[in-house]
């Protein structure tokens, strides 16, 4: 009954007037501007629960909720709007994420001579980017969307956020553009040989036809774009500047749902586009998820700031999410795009708490806490259980994700899997070591001077906290809602790419005795 | 003996070109008839109206394709578009000229050799009025240009190419600030510019002594049939090229370009970054495209290694500059490099993407060089860099423009930087230019950062006690930088009317 309601299009142009309204607000009356903000975000909730619903699971068609608009004509440009599987889990975690943002955001202003309704605004524009780039089906849409997203997020940063802004505000700019512009020429390559239209399923058609070294450049335009973006190991060094100088609501959107469009991208168009350059380059990529799941968990162990643990270990998990994409089994592929659900959740919640922390000690340094739960009992349980969730302990959402993206490389690229393994063991330790030195032990006497610290959680901040604690613990309980939505995606992508999963051999009876 | 017969000539075709040389003329003879207190006004009203009436009778005759007078002139699609966007950015830039009211006096010296400082100087800043000479002057540089981008022999191009030229390097010395450096500016393109005008004018010497004409399609025929040495054919194309280069700001003839733009009276600056810039492309592409298509494989790599050249000095010079008009002037540069990766795609897309970007960019600019002209304290515009620090705090509408335009320079989507830059790209693709495409968008990469550290400047920067204040623009500049404000998103959101207009006019007529 939903089936022909426009339902992309609206939900992305919603944020966006939201944003004009919330703008349009005198600096005076910070408050309506924050409620507008609030209540904007949530309407895009409801609808897009209203949308999730109105997705048929088991529909033949793999793009559902399909919409076009002319746009450019002379170019074959056009305003596609169009969500899979994937898409629709994306849409649904920006949903979910950005007034749980909102919320938690709520006093972060308060104290800076910068306008709060800019800021409110900056967020729903933000939204309105992140649900326009996963709705697009057209890829001139898709790349208009994957640069203006910058603007909102560079002014978060640069105008909001706290240390070295500037100079991570304009390393997040650059590296995005570099990646940009890598994209824009392959984007005007593909729509060269691509026969001149940017239709995602038509030039899916026409891709198979593309010389095999054209191909590879092509890939390679869009492969380096969205592992800046992701970040991939080594393009990441941006990630943890900006991810330390955002204010915390902002990073974790920025790590929550930003980075998504790197995983999102390669999964959506550089493998169907291209499936024999994905393949080839494979192993390349599969290699550089693994030291990116090594690397960062080390370097994630030797922080001393919150926000920039935090920020690598959210490398980490992409390094994971890379190697469920690149060992093309269903399983792998459904489990990263679980991973990316769950690891928006999770990080998202660890990055929320974690600017609790940071308000109520001004600081952001690890070593300026210790024993930290002592005073705030409640506020540390949930660090805890956060950091517990981005660890993927059983129980929680992402060790759904990890078992699965685990399973899947194994049962193709075994050494990459055991590789990986080692990074499970190494997030147990960033993670319970950096609790163990802010919430546990002697208490840091500084702390006890701080009359913030002594504030355990408002009533805000468990109804911001509560409904990212209940997701994680339902989905790692019962994922299957999300993973029916998302395997069928991920089948179409993989008969894209022109790979089977391995028939499992020790199903056969004989095989084990 | 037989009878001399005489060419006809279309009037019709002509009309843009004789209106606006008219409205000079009769603006000269204004200067002696209308008291000095309201010749402004009257000038003023009277170009505008010459520039509407051109630009209403090109409409008229859109779709007229001839050649004419003998063949001297050529109107066809490429010269009613480029026309049109000459008259149309003209007069936009007149309304920056026309501005009064931002600083008491207006932007123009009252007499070229009045004394800095002295008691004349002093009492123009009581009101009384600049010199108004500087419109006959713009009118008769725009006639030149309409006559530069439809001149279909090169003895007409090289006409038209004086004809703009001199009233422009007059302008260029009229400022009421900084009066030395902006006499400097004109003495350079000046002398500069002669030299350029002299290496075009050999060149059509040895052309003429190649293919025994001046006329484009008769060059067109000798390169396909080559009577003479080749040797005379690439000196002449190597030598007009020159003349053109330079005119387009194009590496390695672009040094006069920054301290020409820093130096002339902003209004002027920004005539010639939008105007002069589609006046040398236009006659590029059409001496290119016309005259010298049978030995494109021979002038594109080196006129490629020109456009790499030319994007590279613009974006890594960028960097360094202090001076807002300075960073814009080598912006411009960078800008030229990306017209010619657009004129060098050598196809239908290339002429009708070089067509989109001359007129996107031609906006853009514009109202960025009226915003320069807003930015001012008692010594007139603020131009350093450090003096814009924080102004994003004292005038949030200004900056926020102001950043739009850059993010438009940046070639960000939704702007028209955008859409120019994709089609330049695109059509070079398309005709095999793939380095090109490959270096435009590296040198895109580079040219970011200045426009960024602008950006970071005016938001991030705390504003300081020399901050200047931003003048109230007054109507003139308003509008115009309101017109290019809204030209800039709107060929940014919706580009397709003027794509299709290059589209009809893509073809040249021999």
């Amino acid at each position: 009954m939903f089936a022909d309601f426009p339902f992309l299009s609206i939900l992305t142009l919603l944020p966006l007037v939201g944003a004009a309204t919330v703008a349009a607000i005198p600096r005076a009356k910070a408050e309506l501007a924050k409620m507008v903000a609030l209540i904007w975000s949530l309407v895009v909730l409801v609808l897009s629960i209203v949308m999730w619903v109105a997705f048929t699971v088991d529909s033949s068609d793999r793009f559902q909720f399909h919409e076009s608009y002319s746009w450019i004509h002379s170019w074959g440009a056009n305003f596609t709007f169009a969500a899979d599987g994937i898409a629709l889990v994306m849409l649904m975690l920006i949903a979910v994420l950005f007034p749980v943002v909102i919320l938690a955001s709520w006093h972060d202003v308060d104290q800076s001579r910068r306008s709060a309704p800019t800021y409110f605004a900056l967020l729903l524009a933000f939204e309105f980017t992140m649900i326009g780039v996963f709705a697009a089906a057209d890829v001139f849409l898709f790349y208009v969307f994957f640069e203006i997203m910058l603007i909102p997020m560079y002014f978060i940063i640069g105008s909001f956020g706290a240390g070295q802004k500037q100079y991570a505000a304009v390393k997040f700019f650059l590296y995005s553009l570099v990646g940009g512009l890598f994209m824009l020429a392959a984007v005007i390559g593909l729509w060269v040989v691509g026969g001149h239209t940017f239709d995602f399923e038509a030039l899916v058609k026409a891709g198979s036809s593309i010389n095999t070294d054209t191909a590879r450049w092509l890939f390679l335009g869009f492969f380096v774009a969205f592992a800046i973006k992701a970040p991939f190991f080594p393009f990441h060094t941006w990630l943890p500047d900006s991810g330390g100088a955002a204010p915390a609501g902002a990073a974790a959107l920025l790590v929550g749902v930003m980075d998504k469009v790197g995983t999102f991208g390669i999964l959506r168009y550089c493998l169907p586009l291209f499936p024999e350059a994905s393949r080839w380059f494979a192993p390349a990529a599969l290699v550089l998820s693994v030291i990116g799941i090594i690397y960062a968990a080390l370097l994630a162990v030797g922080q001393n700031d919150l926000k920039r643990l935090v920020s690598y270990t959210s490398i980490a998990h992409f390094g994971f999410i890379g190697i469920g994409i690149f060992a093309f089994t269903t399983q792998g592929g459904t489990g990263s795009v679980l991973y990316m659900v769950n690891h928006g959740l999770a990080t998202g919640l660890l990055f929320i708490v974690v600017g609790m922390f940071v308000a109520r000690r001004g600081s952001s340094l690890v070593s300026d806490f210790g024993g930290a739960g002592k005073l705030v009992p409640s506020l540390a349980g949930v660090l805890f259980f956060a950091g517990l969730a981005s660890l993927a302990l059983p129980g929680t959402a992402p060790f759904v994700s990890e078992f699965l993206v685990l399973l899947g490389t194994f049962s193709t690229h075994k050494p990459y899997a055991v590789i990986a393994t080692a990074g499970i063991v190494l997030a147990a330790a960033y993670v319970l070591w950096m609790i163990q030195r802010t919430t546990q032990g002697t208490l840091n006497p500084a702390l006890d001077t701080l009359p913030a610290m002594r504030k355990d959680l408002s009533l805000r901040e468990k109804v911001v906290v509560a409904p990212l604690i209940l997701l994680l613990l339902v989905l790692g309980f019962y994922p299957k809602p999300v993973t029916d939505v998302i395997n069928p995606a991920v089948q179409k992508t993989l008969q894209d790419v022109g790979t089977q999963d391995p028939t499992p051999t020790v199903a056969d009876g004989k095989a084990g005795r | 003996m037989g009878d001399l017969k005489l060419p006809e000539i279309d009037y019709g075709a002509l009309a843009p070109m004789l209106i606006l040389f008219g409205v000079a003329c009769v603006g000269v003879l204004l200067e002696v008839f209308i008291p000095r207190k309201s010749r402004n006004v009257v000038q003023l009203t009277m170009t505008l109206l010459g520039v509407a009436a051109a630009l209403t009778v090109l409409i008229i005759n859109r779709n007229t394709r001839i050649v004419t007078i003998g063949g001297a002139v050529a109107f066809d699609g490429p010269t009613i578009f480029l026309q049109g966007a000459i008259l149309v950015l003209g007069g936009v830039s007149l309304l920056l000229i026309g501005e009064r009211s931002v600083e008491a006096g207006g932007a123009f010296v009252a007499q070229a050799a009045v004394v800095v400082g002295s008691d004349k100087d002093s009492k123009q800043s009581t009101g009384q009025p600049g010199l108004t000479e500087v419109y006959p002057l713009a009118a008769f540089a725009l006639g030149g240009m309409l006559l530069f981008v439809a001149a279909n022999d090169l003895l007409t191009m090289f006409v038209a190419l004086e004809v703009f030229s001199l009233p422009l390097y007059l302008l260029c010395a009229l400022a009421r600030r900084r009066r030395l450096l902006s006499q400097e500016a004109a003495l350079k393109y000046f002398l500069l510019g002669s030299y350029a005008s002299a290496f075009f004018l050999f060149g059509v010497a040895l052309l003429y002594g190649y293919s025994g004409g001046v006329q484009l399609s008769v060059i067109h025929a000798a390169v396909d049939n080559p009577q003479h040495s080749q040797l005379l054919l690439y000196g002449g194309l190597g030598l007009v090229a020159i003349g053109l280069l330079f005119k387009s700001a194009l590496a390695p003839f672009h040094v006069w370009t920054p301290d020409v733009y820093q130096g002339a009276p902003t209004p002027i600056t920004a005539f010639m970054a939008a105007c002069t810039k589609v006046a040398a492309f236009g006659a590029l592409l059409r001496v290119l495209y016309v005259a010298f298509e049978g030995v494109r494989w021979d002038f594109q790599p080196v006129l490629g290694t020109v456009a790499v050249l030319t994007m590279f000095v613009g974006a890594v010079l960028a960097v360094t500059q202090t001076d807002m008009k300075r960073l814009l002037a080598y912006s411009s540069i960078a800008n030229a490099g990306y017209l010619m990766v657009g004129v060098l795609a050598l196809n239908d897309a290339g002429l009708e993407s070089t067509m989109l970007y001359l007129v996107a960019y031609g906006f853009s600019v514009l109202a960025a060089f009226a915003i320069v002209s807003l930015v001012r304290d008692s010594e007139g515009e603020a131009t350093h860099l450090s003096r814009w620090a924080g102004i994003g705090r004292k005038s949030p509408l200004l900056a926020g423009v102001f950043t739009l335009i850059l993010l438009a320079f940046a070639g960000i989507p939704l702007t028209s930087g955008f859409t120019a830059k994709f089609a330049v790209f695109g059509a070079a693709y398309e005709g095999g230019q793939i380095w090109l495409v490959v270096f435009g968008v590296i040198s895109s990469m580079l040219i970011a950062f200045p426009y960024l550290r602008v950006v970071v400047l005016m938001w991030q920067s705390e504003p300081s006690e020399s901050t200047p204040a931003v003048s109230i623009p007054g109507f003139l500049t308003a509008a115009a930088l309101g017109i290019g404000v809204l030209v800039t998103i709107g060929l940014g959101v919706y580009p397709s009317p003027l794509i299709d207009l290059t589209r009809e006019a893509s073809h040249f007529v021999r």
